[in-house]
């Protein structure tokens, strides 16, 4: 494990359609080895698409959008159709962060005619209610209180933005409603679209309600894919 | 395969934990940690710990030389670098040492040297106790773990 990486970065094949792919943004390591694990661990336990996610972790919002190809280097980005290789479905990012934070990093993103759709949440060790209130103005999906747990990461797959839901224009009323100051509840009901086809299956998989503890079953289609560990299990 | 002595050490490993919990010198964070250690990933714990440990290493130095200098009064560097001090004891679950922080920033907002300097002191306590325990434990683990008959993944 190369510790002293400011990005770590999971190769990701383009054709695997169905693969999550979240950036992590944090300045401090240990946060950033605990949000990739936590991320990884959610998606062998099914809780996102087929179990299978890649995370990029990087150290910075300059380096977060660096890698979106939103920095000012690349400002022709947006004019000249450069399409990232690799589709980034959910951004989750500290609040305090030298240089950048994640307030700012989430005004960038919300004002790119290009990634505003990305869903960004917002980790703080602070639980500042106004802190709270402008990012979720500013359109973060969610905002999470430091330490993270498996669930608050669990919260996280109403967000994700999939594929196949963008395939359909942009259509919130498919599937995903991003809502503001959604509550858990409301959240994993309007995730639930059991008449879609299967291969976004794991957003319809969540069950209505209540036990952080319960993990949701994952779609018939999953095991195909080569994951090392499939832990189904249902304890967390 | 469980022998005596693996089941001895578990016991141990496990009335060091409680001890911990007790003493508030870990809180359930550190559950949480050992929930994302499986077998793709044996010694997430212990790494994650190892980097942490790094990490305060430094900025304790910081801290230290900071309050040092004679003619110090950047007290908002300072507050930042325990900022990030609190933030990874949280995470690890390291409940005293990130309470510490927060009367040691308390003292720098209010630009109170010799508050800051107890506090400083307070930390290095804290701290080095908490490392002390840590490697405790993960020693005890590792000898279960070798009580059992458990490989541990050749590391390169």
């Amino acid at each position: 494990m190369d510790t002293d990486a400011v990005v770590s970065f999971d190769h990701v094949s383009p054709e695997d359609s169905h693969e999550v792919h979240v950036l992590a943004v944090d300045d401090s390591l240990v946060d950033r080895k605990v949000i990739e694990r936590l991320l990884k661990i959610s998606a062998c336990k099914g809780f996102f698409l087929d179990g299978k996610i890649a995370v990029t972790a990087v150290d910075s919002g300059i380096r977060a959008l660096q890698f979106l190809g939103l920095d000012e280097q690349r400002r022709t980005s947006e004019s000249d159709g450069f399409v990232p290789s690799l589709k980034v479905d959910l951004i989750i990012t500290d609040y305090c962060m030298p240089e950048m934070t994640g307030y700012e990093l989430l005004k960038k993103i919300k004002e790119s005619s290009m990634f505003r759709e990305i869903p960004v949440v917002i980790m703080s060790s602070e639980n500042v209610l106004p802190r709270i209130d402008r990012c979720l103005e500013e359109g973060a999906e969610d905002f999470i209180v430091k330490p993270v747990k498996l669930s608050d990461v669990k919260r996280l797959k109403g967000y994700m933005t999939t594929k196949e839901v963008k395939v359909g224009s942009h259509d919130r009323g498919s599937g995903v409603e991003i809502n503001n100051k959604r509550k858990l509840e409301e959240e994993e009901e309007t995730s639930d679209m059991s008449s879609s086809p299967p291969s976004i299956s794991t957003l319809s998989s969540s069950p209505s309600v209540s036990s952080p503890s319960s993990s949701p079953t994952s779609s018939p289609t999953v095991l195909a894919s080569p994951i090392r560990r499939l832990k189904m299990s249902t304890t967390d | 395969m469980l022998g005596l002595g693996a089941d001895l050490l578990w016991a141990d490993m496990n009335r060091l934990l409680a001890f911990l919990f007790h003493q508030g010198v870990l809180d359930e964070q550190f559950l949480q940690l050992q929930q994302l250690q499986d077998e793709t990933s044996p010694n997430f714990v212990s790494e994650v710990v190892n980097i942490y440990f790094h990490e305060s290493e430094k900025l304790l130095t910081n801290l230290r030389a900071s309050l040092m200098e004679r003619e110090f009064s950047d007290y908002k560097k300072m507050g930042n670098h325990l900022n990030q001090f609190m933030g990874s004891s949280s995470s690890i679950g390291a409940k005293r040492v990130r309470n510490v922080c927060v009367a040691f920033r308390a003292a720098a907002e209010q630009n109170n040297r010799a508050g800051c300097l107890r506090a400083l002191e307070m930390l290095e306590h804290e701290y080095c106790y908490l490392k002390n325990k840590l490697h405790e434990l993960f020693q005890i683990e590792q000898q279960r773990a070798l009580a059992a008959g458990v490989r541990y993944p050749v590391q390169d």
